[in-house]
């Protein structure tokens, strides 16, 4: 199972190589991870996202816990929540589709946020799985680079993880 | 009171009441000992390798409940000392360890004695700092200390660039009272509606097993758990590092569990119906294979680190917190309930226990011609009337020491379990000799750990340690060649050990007295003879038969109720 793991750590040097090292110390699997300073910057907030059965996520979010860094942890997809991730993607366009690529943009709701003769950039917001919708119809095209941030992620409705 | 770094290291260590420093100097930590120099409050006391300082803060930390403390360089000093530390990390023994580090501004330039300490540790260590400023050292090593103190303990490390301790740079100190981190709050007390169901679960057993570990002795409840225990009426089982927490010589204790531990505790926990678990680990030396472990049990889980709960073995009644705070808790349900254990299945379930001890597992075949290597143990026993501190290397003497040596007192027996660290006796040797002066203190050894931290005998010396070296001379890395026996077809793939050293002349050139022993009618006398030299260090060589395995033995991947009697 996918999980959303959310971590609010002290915002110290060294503390990411911990979350990392941990999870590559007990054989956990991490498919993203994101971490930036909060509204309050002594503090930073990490999404994770990993796949374990459910001892492994109890497993991980113990281990996190004991990280003497980490402040609080919630596993997100344990209730209602909204996740988002941006995706940056440049397609070569000499071919003459510009056409289609500023079309396909537009259905996803991406935009075109840099434009030269021969690419088109486009961002895109959305879950992680929009984005690979889009990455999928734009198979046909000559994509040249993808920059994903990984998942961002936070509960709904008045459920907040604060200090 | 302006203090320079160096002052202010001192300062805070005297403010922890350390009373002794193991250390080693170097470049990075000069401004460091050249402030030790000049006060009386903290002792230094100086290793032969960093390695060494690392298991004689360890052995110190074991003996006495404190922390051990310990100083290094830089660079090969602290990566001398990474064994120590991840010894003590396994067995979770509160330490603080100082590593010097280069200059800040060269920090990352691949400078003179230059390595990433914090990375270096990071994985074996409980947490770690780097201090930037000078400013920040003492309520860095004041979180130090009450970090590897409290919770689950373990080792610190403190890595201090050289300029943070120059002698020139002068800040007003205070040592700060009390520290607070929204981070870290270790739970102490369990929580009550959980404490009730265990209670209850733990009375409504027809066949209950306390299984209790190193987090007893840790966690001081040697005394409340023997005081349950015998309220109760129940069969106890050790692991290895909880030896001591239940008194060995009492009736209800059926000796260690797991590997090498006894048919009586390994049966009872294969037929309990109700198991209550307290500061262990479910380690794979105690659980042998998963699958067939504890089959029919429903198991109360006290520990103080929600991570070790529910990781090997699912539990059914998790419980966080101290042990002796959730020992005392229980006893008190106990009391207000007036509960009572189902006396008439109790007495049944005895009965049985009593049928798989009477196969008596322990028993081996004496000798009037070699020595038996349980003999010796068995008589230093009785010499040191069990009041010794037992240091272990690790082998099969370890295995030993622990099945024959009876632990009725917790801090009296201190190996490394979880690493397995071979060398690790004799510097913890030390530390047991410092924090308990006075107190018997003996090593037991085989001729192939003794080798890998020998260079102590020089530390013993210049500090008068009258530690009393048992070493169980086999010829062998005994413990390898009982597994190649077993499981290799007796391919003894380079277990033998050759070229040994003469261990009497060995001792004597280090200034210590030297004995050979090579019947088993000298035993006795030569442990006499050494314990009567209250002052000195003697280095008892046996010379062991070298064919002895230890038994029982659960091979890997069996259950528990699947063991080799001989
Ligand atoms: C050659 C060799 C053979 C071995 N054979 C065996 C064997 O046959 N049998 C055996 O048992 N072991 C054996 N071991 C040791 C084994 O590897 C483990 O080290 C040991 O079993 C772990 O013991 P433990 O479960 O008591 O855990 P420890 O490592 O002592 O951990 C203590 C536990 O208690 C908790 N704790 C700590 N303080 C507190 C507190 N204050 N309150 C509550 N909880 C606390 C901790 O969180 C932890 O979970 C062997 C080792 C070697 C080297
Ligand atoms: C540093 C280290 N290296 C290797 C081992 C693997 N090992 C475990 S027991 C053992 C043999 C120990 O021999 P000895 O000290 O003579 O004890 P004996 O088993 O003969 O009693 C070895 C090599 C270890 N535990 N530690
Ligand atoms: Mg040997």
């Amino acid at each position: 199972m996918r999980h959303i793991i959310s971590v609010l750590m002290e915002n110290e040097a060294g503390a990411l190589s911990r979350v990392a090292g941990l999870f590559s110390a007990r054989g956990y699997n991490i498919e993203s991870l994101t971490v930036a300073p909060t509204n309050d910057e002594t503090l930073s907030r990490m999404t994770l996202v990993t796949r374990g059965d459910d001892q492994i996520i109890e497993q991980i979010q113990k281990q996190l816990n004991k990280l003497i860094d980490v402040v609080k942890v919630t596993d997100l997809s344990e209730a209602r929540h909204i996740e988002r991730e941006i995706a940056l993607v440049k397609v070569e366009t000499r071919g003459g589709d510009r056409e289609e690529v500023k079309r396909m943009a537009d259905i996803f709701r991406g935009r075109i946020i840099d434009v030269t003769d021969s690419t088109y950039t486009i961002e895109l917001t959305g879950n992680g799985e929009k984005i690979d919708a889009f990455l999928e119809a734009m198979g046909s095209m000559p994509v040249t680079e993808v920059v994903r941030s990984g998942a961002l992620g936070i509960g709904r409705g008045a459920r907040s993880l604060q200090a | 009171m302006n203090l320079s770094g160096a002052e202010i290291i001192v300062e805070s260590l005297a403010n922890e009441g350390v009373d002794y420093l193991f250390g080693y100097p170097g470049g990075a930590v000069l401004h460091i000992y050249d402030a030790l120099d000049q006060q009386q409050k903290v002792e230094h006391v100086l290793v032969r390798h960093e390695q060494g300082a690392v298991h004689a803060a360890d052995g110190y930390a074991r003996s006495t409940g404190k922390p051990g403390v310990v100083l290094v360089t830089s660079g090969p000093g602290a990566t001398n000392a990474v064994t120590g530390i991840a010894t003590a990390h396994l067995d979770s023994i509160p330490m603080v360890v100082l590593t010097g580090q280069v200059h800040s501004n060269l920090i990352g330039n691949d400078a003179f004695q230059e390595v990433d300490s914090v990375g270096i540790t990071r994985p074996c260590v409980k947490h770690n700092f780097l201090v930037k400023n000078v400013e920040d050292l003492a309520e860095t090593l004041k979180k130090a200390f009450y970090i590897a103190t409290t919770g689950r303990p373990g080792p610190v490390v403190v890595d201090i660039p050289k300029d943070v301790t120059d002698p020139n740079v002068k800040i007003p100190f205070e040592y700060p009272e009390h520290i607070d981190m929204r981070s870290y709050n270790p739970t102490r007390k369990g929580h009550p509606g959980q404490i009730r169901r265990a209670v209850e679960m733990m009375l409504s057993a027809r066949r209950p097993m306390i299984y209790t570990g190193g987090g007893v002795v840790l966690g001081r409840a040697a005394e409340s758990l023997t005081e349950l225990t015998r309220k109760l009426g129940y069969p106890i089982t050790n692991t290895l590092m909880g030896l001591g927490g239940y008194p060995a010589d009492d009736h209800q204790f059926l000796g260690m569990l797991g590997m090498h531990g006894t048919y009586e505790a390994n049966m009872g926990m294969h037929h309990a119906d109700v198991l209550i678990a307290i500061g262990a680990r479910f380690d794979d030396r105690v659980t042998g294979n998963l699958e067939k472990f504890c089959p029919n049990a429903r198991i109360v889980h006290v520990d103080v680190d929600p991570s070790s709960i529910s990781k090997n073995v699912k539990v059914d009644v998790p419980i966080v917190g101290e042990v002796d705070d959730v020992l005392r808790d229980m006893l008190r349900v106990l009391d207000e309930t007036g509960g009572e254990p189902d006396r008439e299945s109790l007495d049944a379930w005895w009965k049985q226990i009593e049928e798989w001890r009477s196969a008596d597992c322990l028993s081996y075949k004496g000798s009037d011609e070699v020595i038996k290597p349980q003999f010796v143990l068995e008589k230093a026993y009785e010499i040191t009337r069990g009041e010794a501190f037992v240091t272990s290397d690790v082998g099969q003497h370890q295995m030993w020491a622990a099945q024959y040596y009876r632990f009725n007192k917790p801090y009296r027996w201190i190996n490394s379990g979880g690493l397995g660290t071979m060398g690790f006796g004799l510097p913890a040797a030390m530390g047991a000799q410092l924090g308990n002066p006075g107190a018997d203190v003996m090593c037991v050894t085989g001729e192939g750990s003794i080798q890998m931290n020998i260079q102590e005998l020089s530390t013993c010396l210049q500090y008068g340690l009258p530690v009393k070296i048992v070493c169980l001379n086999n010829r062998y890395l005994g413990m390898v060649r009982q597994w190649q026996e077993f499981f290799y077809q007796g391919r003894y793939a380079m277990s033998y050990m050759e070229a040994l050293p003469d261990f009497v002349k060995l001792a004597e050139s280090y200034g210590h007295v030297g004995m050979r022993i090579e019947k088993p009618g000298e035993v006795e006398g030569a442990l006499k003879e050494a314990f009567a030299m209250k002052d000195r260090l003697v280095f008892l060589d046996f010379v062991t038969d070298e064919t002895e395995n230890v038994y029982p033995m659960i091979p890997a991947g069996a259950g528990q109720n699947e063991m080799i009697l001989v």
